[in-house]
């Protein structure tokens, strides 16, 4: 519906009348800001989420450390955005759906996923859930909540609109947040997202990491207006806009935006200015696209500093516990990643199964056909063959672990 | 029996599912009050409510996005698009979402429960872009189900058995036929199989194959065939993907010669892929070339649609050479 009055000159509007201001509770020395007042959070939650952020931020290392060494063919860090997606998965119910974009693996490990579960995944082993098909770090947990990640981005962002419509009429008092990047928010499928959520009122949140970088595209050559925030004014939609590194803050307001999604079913849009402080991905080198200087100015804005300096601040986190706990990470990552080298690649019959629920004649045909050819040439298929023959010695464990980087 | 045509069939089939299972929800551009320009989804808001039937915005990206994400949550929607020529903007929510969701999660998630309804295909003086066939896209996609059916009963059939088959099914209507085919049709609930195709003529000299509006096309040339003495076996294929080879074989086999018709455009047409399979399994059995009768390799014309449709002239002439190859 359009409401409007009547000018009669040819004023043209371009919106600077809308300001958005920033949502920012915690400086970064773990002090509040003046007036801001914390979200109620009892030692067990917090600690829950700062465990969560170093956990987070210990995998992510460990494993692209292992991909440099060439254990792993791809890797992808959450560093430096860790507060922006843990601060709102911990505002969430715990069965309220989560649609990732590719880089919200705290959500995962704030959920419950475990190392080993990770490591699975990331191997594409016989245990990964996803059964080796996808790259690494397409996570997905149906006990958790949380949506298998699809590489094609903003997909994911019309789909939470649907499934979040689907929880409304289920009527059990669920949400759906999808998480997104600034670029991705270009896509038409992001536009899609908002109008048909906004017109048919759906209980989703739509939270944009804004860190300022679409692999080596800056978000000033991605948008002309002032970030994504005001685009919610075009869809009528609530909107907020929060300093992505301040737990507290994106906390509490992902908490008032759970409110409105489920109370009201009106979805909301939240934008969090954060920073990218690690690459792309494995394969980028932020160095051809921007400066040392300006990646040293947002290390100051560390999200796990910052809280830490805050937990300090009320005696609940010692320097002590920080260091066995980073310890005990750093042990966990490196036991389950052994392990889930080890284990085998999953069976031959897995490259046709999940096509359609179950195998079509024509398909069953193409695996025979290949058994037959792998059977011929078995040395040359060597994670194939060997669920052919069960007695089939093991050569993709940790020995030969070398040889796997391209793959 | 009730007689129908087939938007009352398909009209019926939607009733019948959406009384049911309250998870099944119909939506896209006009379906709601005004139940679709077709008037396929008729009564169904003012019988379901609107949070079951629905007018969506005019984004094809974002309805099925939506339908995805609501199929993967446990419902079962079915999309409308509003005509096949414009289900483009939502190619890649099909092909890289819909079609890989269930294996690229390893079966954790799937979108089983989805079905999308698309008017297709010429002979309404449509043009480029109300005429479109693009059934071969989509046979090109693991994962996705593909189903056209030829008649008001088939139809029905068809379509209750897609929104409760376990994979998601793109089910393309021929739009020529949509009130021009008649015929009866059971009031209550049936299924047809998917993935099979059917044999509605028995003859043995020539196999004649097609789908959708393409079989009151062949029943026509048959006709004519029959009448200087040439025996046809007519099969409509139903399922595009995956396609009923057994059948086909079978048939071509016994005949030794197969004409395939389509009214998408020749290159890259599904009647490609056929003629591959067929020549693979019954190479020694063939009398003659598998024969296409296509459109041309052009965008769908408007004022000579007629000459660049495969009408049943072309496919008799195809019927007559095959025959005395």
């Amino acid at each position: 519906m359009t409401t409007t009055t009547d000018i009669h000159t040819p004023d043209f509007l371009r919106g600077d009348e809308f300001s958005i201001p920033t949502f920012r509770l915690l400086r970064q020395d773990g002090t509040l800001h003046e007036g801001a007042e914390a979200p109620a959070l009892d030692r067990e939650q917090a600690l829950r989420i700062y465990r969560t952020m170093v956990a987070t931020r210990v995998l992510d290392e460990r494993m692209m450390a292992a991909q440099r060494q060439g254990r792993l063919s791809f890797y992808m860090q959450c560093t430096g955005e860790e507060a922006a997606v843990i601060g709102a998965a911990a505002a969430l119910d715990d069965a309220d759906m989560i649609m990732s974009q590719y880089r919200e693996q705290g959500a995962l490990v704030y959920r419950g996923f475990s190392y080993d579960e990770f490591m699975n995944q990331l191997f594409g082993n016989e245990l990964d859930y996803g059964k080796g098909r996808q790259m690494p770090i397409h996570y997905g947990s149906r006990k958790l909540h949380f949506m298998t990640v699809s590489s094609p981005l903003a997909t994911q962002i019309p789909q939470a609109t649907g499934y979040a419509y689907g929880q409304k009429l289920a009527g059990e008092g669920h949400c759906t947040i999808v998480f997104f990047g600034e670029g991705a928010a270009s896509e038409g499928d992001f536009h899609a997202a908002l109008n048909m959520a906004a017109v048919h009122e759906v209980p989703v949140i739509f939270f944009c990491r804004n860190n300022g970088y679409a692999i080596s595209t800056p978000s000033i050559e991605q948008f002309a207006a002032d970030g994504v925030a005001p685009r919610a004014f075009g869809y009528r939609m609530h909107v907020i806009r929060v300093d992505g590194n301040d737990i507290l803050a994106v906390l509490s307001a992902t908490r008032k935006a759970r409110r409105i999604a489920v109370e009201e079913n009106k979805p909301v849009l939240i934008e969090a200015m954060t920073y990218r402080l690690a690459a792309h991905s494995s394969s980028d080198d932020p160095s051809g696209y921007r400066s040392k200087k300006e990646e040293e100015a947002w290390r100051e804005k560390d999200p796990l500093l910052r809280m830490q300096h805050w937990l300090a601040a009320r005696e609940w986190w010692s320097e002590e516990e920080e260091k066995a706990l980073q310890e005990s990470l750093r042990r966990e990552v490196l036991e389950t990643m052994k392990r889930a080298e080890k284990r085998p690649p999953p069976p031959l019959d897995s490259l046709v199964t999940d096509v359609y629920a179950d195998v079509t004649p024509a398909l069953q045909r193409q695996l025979d056909h290949l058994k037959t050819h792998i059977r011929q040439y078995p040395e040359a298929y060597p994670r194939g063959a060997r669920s052919l023959d069960p007695d089939v010695k093991p050569r993709d464990d940790a020995s030969d672990a070398d040889n796997r980087g391209g793959e | 029996m009730p007689n129908m045509n087939m938007l009352q069939a398909i009209n019926s089939a939607l009733d019948i599912a959406m009384a049911e299972d309250d998870k099944v929800l119909c939506f896209g551009e006009d379906v709601g009050i005004f139940g679709g320009v077709f008037r396929a989804t008729s009564h169904l808001q003012e019988k379901y409510g609107r949070a079951r039937c629905f007018n969506t915005p005019l984004v094809e990206q974002g309805i099925i996005g939506f339908a995805n994400g609501l199929a993967a949550q446990g419902s079962v929607p079915v999309a409308e698009i509003q005509f096949a020529d414009y289900i483009f903007p939502a190619f890649d929510q099909i092909v890289n979402e819909t079609a890989k969701f269930r294996y690229r999660s390893g079966d954790l998630f799937n979108v089983g429960g989805l079905t999308i309804r698309a008017p297709y295909g010429g002979g309404i003086a449509g043009g480029l872009y109300h005429s479109q066939s693009p059934e071969a896209y989509f046979a090109h996609t693991p994962g996705l189900k593909v189903v056209v059916p030829r008649n008001p009963y088939q139809a029905k059939g068809l379509l209750l058995a897609a929104i409760r088959d376990p994979d998601p099914v793109l089910f393309f209507e021929p739009k020529r036929l949509y009130r021009a085919s008649t015929g009866e049709v059971p009031e209550e609930d049936y299924q047809l199989p998917i993935g099979e195709a059917e044999v509605t003529r028995e003859g043995t000299d020539v196999t004649v194959l097609g789908w959708g509006a393409q079989m009151e096309v062949i029943e026509r040339a048959v006709e004519l065939a029959e009448k200087e003495g040439i025996s046809c076996e007519v099969i409509d294929l139903r399922t595009i993907l995956p396609w009923d080879e057994d059948s086909v074989v079978e048939s071509v086999l016994k005949t030794g010669r197969l004409v395939i018709t389509h009214e998408a455009p020749l290159t890259g047409g599904f009647a490609g892929e056929i003629a591959a399979t067929v020549q693979e399994r019954c190479f020694l059995y063939l009398e003659s070339p598998i024969a296409r009768v296509t459109g041309l390799d052009t965008p769908f014309p408007l004022t000579l649609e007629k000459e660049y449709l495969p009408d049943h002239l072309k496919i008799f002439e195809a019927i007559k050479a095959s025959a005395a190859f």
